[in-house]
């Protein structure tokens, strides 16, 4: 027993992912460094007032909620393929991947919906645009992935969560374009499509940050589904594991014959 | 497919029958249904052009909250004395246990939705302009939101949190319906210039999904 | 700079929510991580290697 205790992590890290920690710190660093220092504000001069427009500093929450929104989707699509991948082969590789993603992507989610609203704010003037398509859908998909982690919290039996979860995550991944769809029909006024790349004068420097917010926001992605994936997958070893030691020890006191201790008397 | 929907027939029989004798839906659920109305009209400060204005979304929320009631009861049908572990043992295929429980579903929820229909006419003093639509999106979405519900009720049988649970897992995945069973039938009852029809082709996509797909993923959740 | 409220709270949000949340889940792992014996914590299983164990 010592020696295998010994040999075990004592955390859900490895080289590789510290490697991939250090460089997503520092290429949040860089990101800071970039949307905040060497790009600029958005300001335009009206064609006909000369007036000073635009969105001013504001526009330096796009490096961030434009590459969260698009990790979100990422992270949901993963986990529908996940959770597909586990109904058809049954292997818990499948269902903790599936657990991690959906967790991992309602983060992203919720900050997606906190950073819109934090710009829409100055922006469109307004917290929240009732049917603005993306926001609604982004929503509906938040709420949907909340019951998803709490359908999973509730449920006892490891492999009825995974089966239920896996249910739940494609129905989700399924009813996204109906609801989608709805939105769209259900208000024709969409702020998002003109008031976000279309207008703004995008420059070089503008483009490469937020390719780097891209690349940044998918490296905080990958640490944490990493390490998330890590978490399910011991948790799911160390139930299954303590079970069986804790069999083998009783059969083990049986063969010593000390019946005392393998009924658990005495101990 | 004979034995199919023969099955089909005697799960929803049993459910219907039980509910016959039981009369849980009518004698609480339907009475709800009409006391969400009176509520809406004490919140909204009610004269009658306000209500009637709002009354398509205040009908299609009044349906949302009875179906949550009567999932919940055809559920709880089911856990008593082992009861789902007969049926499972019956041989009866998962699929057709889907859609008899579904079906005798949308039957309490059509019942409900003509009461709530006589309601907004009464309370809210609804026209009705276009009955074909009206009856077209009542079934329509009845048959939507009983799949979706009976299958978010296998779900989450079982568990002790089911009657919280339930709600946050079943509302957001049905707000597509809301929304088009909303809007068509304010074209039903001419309160806007909209499409109905429209609405109610968004509303068959999502009932053939629901129901293809709810009888499908049963499988997966009854093997338990 | 302006809008400086907004952007503080935006990216402030967003950076600590994730600070907070890579904490948790570091720290959620420690234990378990701590009794699964090394040949069991295999990092990344290929799917269905692990057949046998289905969980």
């Amino acid at each position: 027993m010592t020696e295998t205790m010994a040999t075990n992590g004592t955390t859900t890290g490895s080289r590789g992912s510290r490697v991939l920690g250090a460089a997503t710190l520092l290429g949040l660093a860089t990101l800071l460094l970039f949307a905040f220092g060497l790009t600029e504000a958005d300001i335009r001069l009206h064609p006909t007032t000369g007036e000073e427009i635009g969105q001013f500093d504001a526009v330096r929450l796009l490096y961030l909620h434009v590459p969260l929104a698009v990790f979100t989707y990422v992270a949901f699509v993963l986990c529908a393929f996940a959770s597909a991948g586990y109904l058809i082969r049954r292997t818990p590789w499948f269902d903790t991947m599936a657990h991690a993603a959906a967790e991992v992507g309602t983060v992203f989610c919720g900050l997606v919906l906190v950073t819109g609203s934090i710009w829409g704010r100055p922006v469109w003037n307004t917290w929240w645009e009732w049917g603005d398509v993306r926001l609604m859908t982004t929503l509906v998909l938040f709420l949907m992935f909340t019951g998803y982690l709490a359908l999973r919290r509730a449920t006892v039996d490891p492999r009825a969560a995974a089966r239920r979860g896996a249910v739940v995550a494609l129905v989700a991944v399924l009813d996204l374009p109906l609801v989608n769809r709805s939105v769209e029909w259900w208000e024709n006024r969409t702020l998002h499509q003109k008031s976000t790349l279309g207008e703004l004068k995008i420059q070089d420097l503008t483009l490469f940050t937020l390719m780097l917010g891209f690349l940044v926001f998918g490296l905080v992605l990958a640490w944490l589904l990493l390490h998330r994936f890590r978490v399910g997958w011991l948790e799911r070893e160390d139930a299954e594991h303590g079970i069986a030691a804790d069999i083998a020890e009783r059969r083990a006191a049986i063969d010593e014959g000390d019946v005392d201790a393998a009924v658990g008397e005495g101990t | 497919m004979n034995r199919f929907l023969a099955d089909a027939r005697l799960v929803a029989a049993k459910d219907l029958r039980i509910e016959a004798r039981s009369r849980v839906v009518l004698n609480q659920v339907a009475p709800f249904a009409l006391l969400v109305l009176v509520l809406f009209g004490f919140a909204l400060d009610a004269d009658q052009r306000t209500l009637r204005a709002f009354a398509p979304g205040l009908f299609w929320v009044a349906v949302l909250l009875c179906a949550l009631l009567a999932v919940q009861r055809s559920v709880s049908v089911e856990q008593a004395d082992g009861a789902l572990t007969g049926l499972r043992l019956s041989g009866m295929s998962p699929a057709a246990l889907f859609v008899g429980k579904a079906a005798a579903v949308f039957v309490q929820l059509v019942v409900l939705e003509v009461l709530l229909t006589a309601g907004i006419i009464v309370l809210y003093g609804s026209e009705i302009e276009q009955p074909l639509l009206l009856v077209a999106t009542g079934v329509l979405a009845a048959v939507a939101v009983a799949c979706t519900g009976t299958l978010y009720g296998a779900l989450a049988s079982g568990l002790g949190v089911r009657e919280t649970l339930l709600p946050i897992l079943l509302l957001p995945v049905l707000a597509p319906v809301l929304i088009g069973a909303t809007r068509a039938f304010d074209d039903a009852l001419g309160n806007a210039a909209v499409d109905g029809w429209a609405w109610l082709g968004l509303l068959a996509v999502f009932a053939v999904v629901a129901t293809a797909g709810g009888a499908l993923a049963h499988g997966a959740l009854v093997e338990e | 700079m302006t809008h400086l409220g907004y952007l503080i709270a935006g990216w402030g949000i967003a950076l600590g929510t994730f600070a907070v949340y890579a904490l948790s889940v570091v720290r959620r792992g420690r234990d378990p991580a701590r009794r699964v014996p090394a040949e069991r914590s295999r990092w990344l299983t290929a799917p269905g290697a692990d057949a046998g164990n289905r969980g």
